[in-house]
């Protein structure tokens, strides 16, 4: 336990390995009125929302739900909930610094949406009621299962809500010219504010606005990269070649070399060194959607299945045009701001302001002042409607999982539910807070990708052999799950990213970056054994219960609709 | 659709286990959705191969122009996501949501 404790310090405090997302150097801004009035003007906008959506707030269906939305609505508060700030200034930046490869952590993120439409939507939304835990469990014995998914939520949850966190102080030191800690604890604050009065009305409201803001936003900025270009990608390409090979040239390269570097950009580049790496990150990216706690538990704000699918393909659409705009705002702030020393420093041909301000000064140099505050507004919108987010997932499996269906084993009065509820926002949001100054300096985006590979290794194959193997039983959903997360995780402390990176070894026990690949088979592997080891009295009753949850599974017979308590 | 009695809940889920007309629509959306689950988990592992073992391929230019066929691969890879997305939820709008929604009126009847 202790030795655990360690290395999860280690873990969160030395990983600066990866390649995308926050990273260079921070230096802070001078204060940016412009932006800090548009913010001011969302919060205020935002806070009107979760005061009407406290009137209306009155059960516990309501507070975790909100009540019903439409799959429309769902969709684009998914993407909302999706396109965090890290992938809007981190992809741009990394586009602009290396091109090519920004696109294929792009794709990896938006890859895993059809087979969360495939395979567990509909059955998600037909099964439960409030958190994914639901399903999880719904043959089960309740204690075990919802132990573990509470436990694996809080664990998905921590990652990437200290990394929205930092991402969101070092954000505004960048925008706001506001010192960390300030920045931090408005975070912290305004997010325990949604969460505490407005519950999921609130928190999906803020969403869905944040995100017709963000797409906005960017299709302008894109609006005038193409016009820069004349509306040609051909012409866009070329001429961000051409930026990068005179920038070779400036710095003292042969011609021909200077050409392959600036051509190098049109192609993957070191992103991804070897296949087994590639394969196992992409594994992650691609089932880590499917085990997201935060958006998993948006299938339950919608009334029937029919919702559910129809909000997954919103949120793929949106989230897919959002990714492709990034790519072109990547490749435009290449051409439009590389030569502009009033945007890069040139001796260095390094960003002003630190490596994450690419779409910012692109947004200088198209809309000038009150373009960038509004994209900084935004962008700040986005962390806090994602934290918002994080916290009422997290706040839900110590409520409605741990409390209501283990200690009180489902006969909880619903006024203490709530109140353990927020009580459990005001501690986390505290708890946020403190963690996100502890760890000001660690690397967003890794910590993002370690969510989603644990996500992907314990949440993923408990959902699937729970909904679609009848051989599944309680202590094989419980412990097989759990054995997928603690892979996951030792693997990565063993991988070269802690390993050497971290506790100065020579060599990595694990060789690979990423550990999906076999964290993720380990999960399935673990579940399927101890099932089919499992002779005890209560694995009869898990496996003659599957008959019934197959047919509410598949036909929505017995649904419980958001509104219904 | 209101929670059916649990006394009676599980005759019902019998009642509809037991009709042909659910073990077809169970089969065949079942078999759709795990194709388009290969597909989608086919066509990504190759082009995340393709990243891994031929970046040289995936930088050729195209008619001797800027734009790479890695560009175009990677465009095609959010397009194609998208429409996978709509051809399956289209098809369960439309079929299954019709042969479920007739199943469940004979059970209430």
């Amino acid at each position: 336990m202790i030795r655990a404790a360690i290395a999860l310090v280690a873990l969160l405090g030395g990983a600066t390995a990866a390649q995308a997302g926050i990273h260079g150097t921070i230096t802070q801004q001078p204060t940016n009125w412009t932006a800090i009035l548009m913010f001011a003007g969302f919060v205020a906008a935002t806070l009107w929302i979760t005061a009407t959506a406290a009137r209306r707030t009155r059960t516990v269906s309501d507070f975790y739900t909100g009540g019903g939305i439409t799959g429309f609505q769902n969709g684009l508060a998914m993407a909302g909930d999706y396109c965090s700030a890290a992938s809007f200034l981190g992809i741009t930046s990394q586009i602009f610094n290396d091109g090519y490869d920004g696109l294929i952590y792009a794709i990896g993120f938006l890859v895993g949406w059809p087979i969360v439409l495939f395979l567990i939507g509909e059955k998600l939304r037909n099964l439960g009621k409030f958190t994914f835990a639901d399903v999880a469990s719904y043959r089960f014995l309740q204690g075990p299962v919802r132990s573990f998914a509470a436990v694996s939520t809080l664990l998905v949850v921590a990652f990437y809500l200290i990394a929205q966190m930092v991402g969101a102080g070092q954000l505004i030191q960048l925008l706001f010219g506001l010192p960390y800690i300030y920045a931090i604890t408005v975070v912290g604050g305004l997010m325990m504010v949604y969460v505490l009065f407005g519950g999921m009305r609130a928190t999906s409201w803020v969403q869905i606005i944040k995100a017709v803001m963000l797409l906005l936003g960017a299709t302008f900025l894109v609006l005038g990269v193409m016009a820069h270009v004349g509306f040609s990608f051909e012409a866009l390409f070329a001429k961000a070649v051409g930026v990068k090979t005179k920038l070779a040239l400036d710095s003292g390269l042969a011609p021909d070399e200077a050409a392959a570097k600036g051509r190098a950009i049109m192609g993957p580049g070191g992103f991804i060194k070897d296949p087994i790496s590639a394969l196992s990150f992409g594994f992650a990216l691609m089932l880590g959607t499917a085990g997201l706690p935060h958006i998993l538990m948006r299938f339950f704000t919608v009334p029937d299945a029919r919702e559910a699918r129809k909000s997954i393909l919103w949120a793929t659409v949106w989230i897919g045009y959002f990714y492709a705009l990034t790519f072109i705002l990547g490749f435009g702030a290449i051409v439009m701001i590389s030569f502009n020393p009033d945007y890069v420093d040139v001796a260095t041909a390094t960003l002003r302001g630190g490596g994450n301000m690419a779409v910012m000064h692109l947004a200088h140099a198209i809309g000038g002042n009150l373009f960038l505050g509004f994209i900084s507004a935004v962008a700040f919108a986005t962390i806090l409607a994602v934290v918002a987010g994080l916290t009422l997932s997290a706040a839900s499996a110590i409520s409605h999982d741990i409390y209501a269906s283990v200690i009180r084993k489902g006969d909880a009065d619903p006024a203490k539910e709530l109140r353990v509820s927020r009580a459990t926002t005001i501690l986390l949001g505290i708890s946020a807070i403190i963690l996100g100054i502890v760890f000001e300096k660690q690397n967003v985006a890794f910590m993002v990708s370690l969510a989603f590979a644990l996500a992907a290794s314990g949440n993923f194959p408990v959902l699937v052999m729970s909904l679609l193997w009848k051989d599944c039983t309680t202590k094989g959903a419980a412990w097989g799950g759990a054995i997928g997360l603690l892979t996951a995780f030792v693997l990565t402390v063993l991988s070269p990213v802690i390993w050497v990176a971290v506790f100065g070894y020579e060599s990595a026990i694990f060789p690979y970056s990423s550990p999906a690949l076999f964290s993720v088979p380990a999960g399935f592997i673990a579940i399927w054994l101890i099932s089919l080891l499992d002779k005890s009295p209560r694995a009869a009753i898990d496996k003659a219960g599957y008959a019934v949850q197959r047919v509410r599974s598949e036909t929505g017979i017995g649904v419980h609709s958001p509104a219904d308590h | 659709m209101s929670i059916p009695d649990p006394a009676d809940g599980a005759a019902v889920e019998a009642r509809i286990a037991a009709d042909p007309r659910y073990v077809a629509l169970v089969r065949d959306r079942q078999r759709f959705s795990w194709t388009l689950t290969a597909i989608t988990v086919l066509v990504y592992s190759s082009f995340i191969s393709l990243i891994a073992f031929d970046k040289p391929f995936m930088a050729t230019p195209i008619a001797g122009g800027a734009t790479s066929i890695a560009v175009v691969l990677g465009a095609a890879m959010l397009l194609g996501t998208v429409i996978i997305c709509a051809v399956y939820v289209r098809r369960a709008n439309s079929t299954y949501d019709a042969r479920v929604a007739e199943l469940l009126k004979d059970v209430d009847a």
